[in-house]
């Protein structure tokens, strides 16, 4: 055993070239001839375009053109699509208004397309872009939900009049009412989930090519999933037929769900590359990605919780406005409602819920999912919920959640999901145990001593990865089916590549991918190499997102694995002239049962290739296998995260004490990749929760459009996390792997909030609790005691 | 994003005499801080072309400026709008009025009352800076125009 397989703690194989600047980004590709594109914007985010005078751009030096929407309807080159029909509680379709990738007519938001400069360098298209003149007619924009949807509201698209997409709901209202009716306790709490801005350390980027000997674009760009990229590139915007466009998504520095949309600037890019007759090159700037990446969150929420008179739950009504932006980006449709409101039974087991969600337009970007995409809406929700239902009836917040905890499985939901597997005791008591709980009272009182207020705060959080089973999110409305494909090549030496429709953007897939290997063909995983993110080398894939590469993405390299070990027994079998049923495979190894005959992977591998001890006729030569893995059911890690926190009431600054994480992700292939991904995720979820929101004025300016207004957690904002494991084998993949890269994002901001609470008691306070925010809640009430 | 002002300065001239300088478009080019160029349209209009820098942003407005509610020698409003290029856009107004000195004293007093908005690169990256920006480019343009009064 070479001591690389499952379990390991490796080291990331991709880390040499990222920590040495030899990373290959999409900023890093330079086409012989390549010219630049920038994209004019709208200063408006509301207006109609009456003209765009062009000319004195047309005359600047080193232009070479420049586009607008008519260009491309003349081309007849289409909108950008929303990819997941939602169906409103009428049986109505979702209304889903025209998204041109240059504005035909009116723009929508700041930032929206207006024209694309496209030059010898980008700072003449930049300078190129100071002479258009656009003449605008600015309407009155919707800016928040509130305003979007008053009466007499600006409306953005026709066929929404009421600047509604949908008014969804999902569970038994009736049953849910009637719960609430026998309720000795009912909890309300409204609820504000703040917009939040992606940032990727590597902005958004793409380089457009087109070989005019065959009549064959290339792309280059920042995408989470080059294959769908190509797939709505092609058979919805009809840049080109699938096998006349490859995309290729090479180094990409983080996503967080911001890359999985197909944007306008990859579209025009690759579009105007046959245009002009050369590559053609855009490079976001980071005011760009906040302005133009889709941005995360953003719900207003009231929610009711009924209780019996023992603190059990019996039911929960939620109803949820959901700020969709100007236009419908790629999945957002589905993130406020598929990917919501199916997880907001919690690790609970709750007799009967009924959501009402609405989703908005406003004039703001695009809203999609952004890492956790609705589950971190939902945890919010019902974490926020327990908690301050606890403290209602008086009972201890982790007694509370233990009592209505879901004990078997598998346990249906009344909403969608069945948990396969889990066991949320086990995390809990070991959460309680390393976070010390039960010293809380102690060190609230030292705390108060030196006039701090301590508040200690809970999330038991649980999420669906691994998407997903195709025919089940068909039934639900995705244009896509969520299996993952993978191929396995075995060279005549033995050395191995595996080729993955998953997509590493900070991941670890070159590591963790080949640990899956090395477990199983017995090899180092120096002698495996993962390619990804080359729709000519990787047939089809659907990408990375949902944490869903482990559980979907490595269970098809799992099985086409199953398939090499099954021809190599063949193989071996003639080589040492034995029936491959007697070949046993194990650490590396070949060997005939009950006898001392073996040969090693490698040379069965030569075996393969050189095809000298079998019949060709009898046996394929090579040795090379592919597969598709659609998975049965979601993936449901779930785990306790504990916040303990401390409040200086004179300044409102909060100060993160003690972080505990309790997951259960199943089997874990990399601990360290594993624990790398919680870290990170929390660090996101405390960012939401103490710094980080999007905010657009009353006329819909961006005011935070850079990190001058933008605050994204540091270091010294974090503690030094805490982390644990328990573990219960995923039933529903062959690796038992259920998925980790959004748990921490997921459970930090109601365990944040919920701990904020505690230490001023009382629950009026929003995200993010900023210094300013928090010192203005105290004053409004004053803080109940610490705790003698 | 929108912001207002309010103030008023002290002048050593006469209503009248104000009133005469508030509509010489000579007076305001030279008042009207990073002004270039100011030439009348009609009889209340004028196209300008005023440079303006906000933080890290620096533009050239192009732009109309309008005066309306003419009163002499008791007040008008002035209000303009530009375009900034991928600047983005500016516009706004003052409503301006010229009281009566304060008892004893000569000249007269001008109030001033301005609203402004702004939007695109201005606000994206200036959020923080244009309340001051704004602030400061009113008092000097006021202060020139003092000046001016003051010089005859």
């Amino acid at each position: 055993m070479s001591g690389t397989g499952i379990g390991a703690r490796v080291l990331r194989k991709e880390d040499f070239r990222f920590i040495t600047g030899k990373g290959q980004f999409t900023d890093d590709v330079n086409r012989y001839g390549q010219a630049h594109a920038v994209f004019l914007r709208s200063p408006h985010a509301h207006a109609e375009i009456l003209g765009i005078k062009l000319d004195a751009a047309r005359a600047m030096p080193g232009v070479i053109d420049i586009f607008t929407g008519d260009d491309l309807a003349a081309d007849k080159i289409g909108g950008l699509i929303c990819g997941w029909m939602i169906h409103s509680k009428d049986g109505t379709p979702m209304k889903a208004g025209a998204h041109p990738a240059l504005a035909q007519g009116k723009v929508r938001y700041v930032g929206d397309h207006v024209a694309v400069i496209i030059a010898e360098t980008q700072a003449q298209a930049r300078d190129a872009m100071e002479r258009i003149v656009v003449d605008y007619k600015v309407l009155k924009p919707g800016v928040s939900m509130a305003d979007a949807v008053k009466s007499g509201a600006p409306v953005l698209h026709e066929v929404a009049p009421d600047n509604t997409v949908y008014n969804w709901a999902l569970g038994d209202e009736a049953a849910t009412q009637a719960a609430f009716a026998k309720a000795a306790h009912v909890t309300k709490l409204d609820l504000v989930n703040n917009r939040l801005v992606p940032n990727p350390m590597e902005p958004r980027a793409a380089v457009g090519d087109w070989d005019s000997g065959q009549d064959a674009f290339t792309l280059y760009t920042t995408s989470q999933n080059p294959h769908v990229a190509r797939l709505v590139l092609s058979a919805f915007i009809g840049i080109a037929p699938e096998h006349k466009l490859r995309v290729i998504a090479p180094d990409v520095g983080g996503g967080f769900g911001s890359k999985i949309f197909i944007y306008a600037e990859e579209t025009v890019c690759v579009w105007a590359a046959k245009k002009i007759g050369r590559p053609v090159k855009w490079v976001a700037d980071r005011t760009e990605a906040f302005l133009s990446d889709a941005h995360g969150r953003d719900h207003v929420t009231h929610a009711e919780m009924a209780l019996d008179a023992s603190g059990k739950i019996l039911g929960l009504r939620v109803k949820t406005q959901a700020n969709l932006g100007a236009y419908l980006s790629t999945f957002s449709s589905s993130v406020p409602t598929y990917l919501y409101a199916p997880l907001l039974s919690g690790q609970y087991d709750i007799p009967a819920i009924y959501v009402e969600v609405d989703g908005l337009y406003t004039n703001t970007a695009p809203v999609d999912a952004y890492r956790g995409a609705g589950r971190p809406e939902a945890t919010f929700v019902i974490e926020r919920m327990v908690e301050v239902a606890a403290r209602e009836v008086k009972q201890d917040p982790a007694e509370f959640r233990r009592r209505n905890f879901v004990r078997q499985f598998p346990h249906q939901t009344p909403v969608i999901m069945c948990y396969d597997a889990g066991d949320y005791d086990a995390a809990l008591t070991k959460a309680l145990e390393m976070s010390d709980y039960k010293n809380i009272g102690a060190r609230k009182a030292e705390s108060a001593k030196k006039g701090l207020l301590r508040g200690i705060g809970f999330s038991a959080y649980i999420e669906a990865c691994g998407i997903a089973p195709s025919a089940a999110v068909g039934s639900l409305g995705a244009g896509v089916g969520l299996w993952e494909s993978a191929e396995v090549r075995v060279n005549p030496v033995g050395t191995v590549e595996i080729l993955t429709g998953s997509h590493s953007h900070g991941q670890g897939h070159e590591t963790t991918f080949a640990q899956l290997v090395s477990e199983r063909l017995g090899i180092s995983i120096d002698n495996v190499s993962i390619v990804h993110g080359d729709t000519d080398k990787v047939q089809m894939g659907m990408g990375t997102y949902g944490s869903r590469s482990g559980a979907v993405g490595m269970s098809a390299i799992s099985k086409a694995l199953d398939k090499i070990e099954a021809k190599a027994k063949k193989v071996a079998g003639f080589v040492l002239e034995a029936s491959p049923d007697d070949i046993e495979f194990k650490d590396g190894k070949f060997s005939v049962r009950g006898t001392d005959k073996e040969i090693d992977f490698a040379s069965v591998a030569l075996q393969a290739y050189i095809a000298h001890k079998f019949n060709g006729q009898e046996l394929e030569p090579g040795l090379k296998e592919s597969a598709f893995w659609d998975p049965t059911n979601f993936t449901f890690p779930a785990g306790v995260h504990i916040c303990e926190l401390e409040i200086d009431p004179a300044t409102g600054v909060t100060r993160i004490d003690r972080w505990t994480a309790v997951d259960d992700f199943g089997n874990v292939i990399n601990p360290m990749i594993v624990e790398g991904q919680v870290h990170g995720g929390i660090a996101q979820g405390v960012g939401q929760a103490l710094l980080e929101g999007a905010v657009y004025d009353s006329s819909g300016q961006l005011v935070t459009a850079s990190y001058m207004d933008y605050s994204m957690p540091r270091a010294g904002d974090l503690p030094s996390y805490d982390v644990g494991m328990t573990q219960t084998a995923c039933p529903s993949n062959p690796l038992g792997i259920k998925g980790c890269g959004e748990a921490g994002a997921i459970a930090a901001p109601p365990a944040v909030m919920n701990a904020i609470t505690d230490a001023i008691g009382h629950e009026g306070i929003a995200m993010p609790a900023t210094p300013l925010a928090l010192w203005r809640a105290i004053q409004k009430t004053a803080p109940r005691a610490a705790a003698e | 994003m929108a912001m207002t002002m309010t103030g008023e300065v002290a002048l050593s001239a006469s209503r009248e005499t104000v009133w005469v300088k508030l509509n010489d478009p000579a007076v305001l080019k030279a008042c009207i801080p990073g002004c270039e160029t100011l030439d009348k349209t009609s009889d209340t209009g004028f196209s300008a072309v005023v440079k303006l820098k906000i933080g890290p942003v620096s533009a050239t407005f192009k732009g109309s400026v309008e005066l309306s509610d003419l009163d002499p020698p008791n007040g008008y409003r002035i209000s303009g709008q530009g375009e900034g290029g991928v600047a983005g856009f500016a516009k706004g107004g003052a409503t301006v009025r010229l009281l009566p000195p304060a008892e004893g004293n000569d000249g007269c007093i001008l109030s001033y009352d301005v609203e402004a908005n702004v939007g695109g690169k201005i606000a994206q990256l200036g959020a923080r800076l244009i309340d001051g920006v704004a602030k400061k480019t009113a008092d000097q343009f006021f202060n020139n125009f003092a000046e001016a009064v003051k010089a005859g």
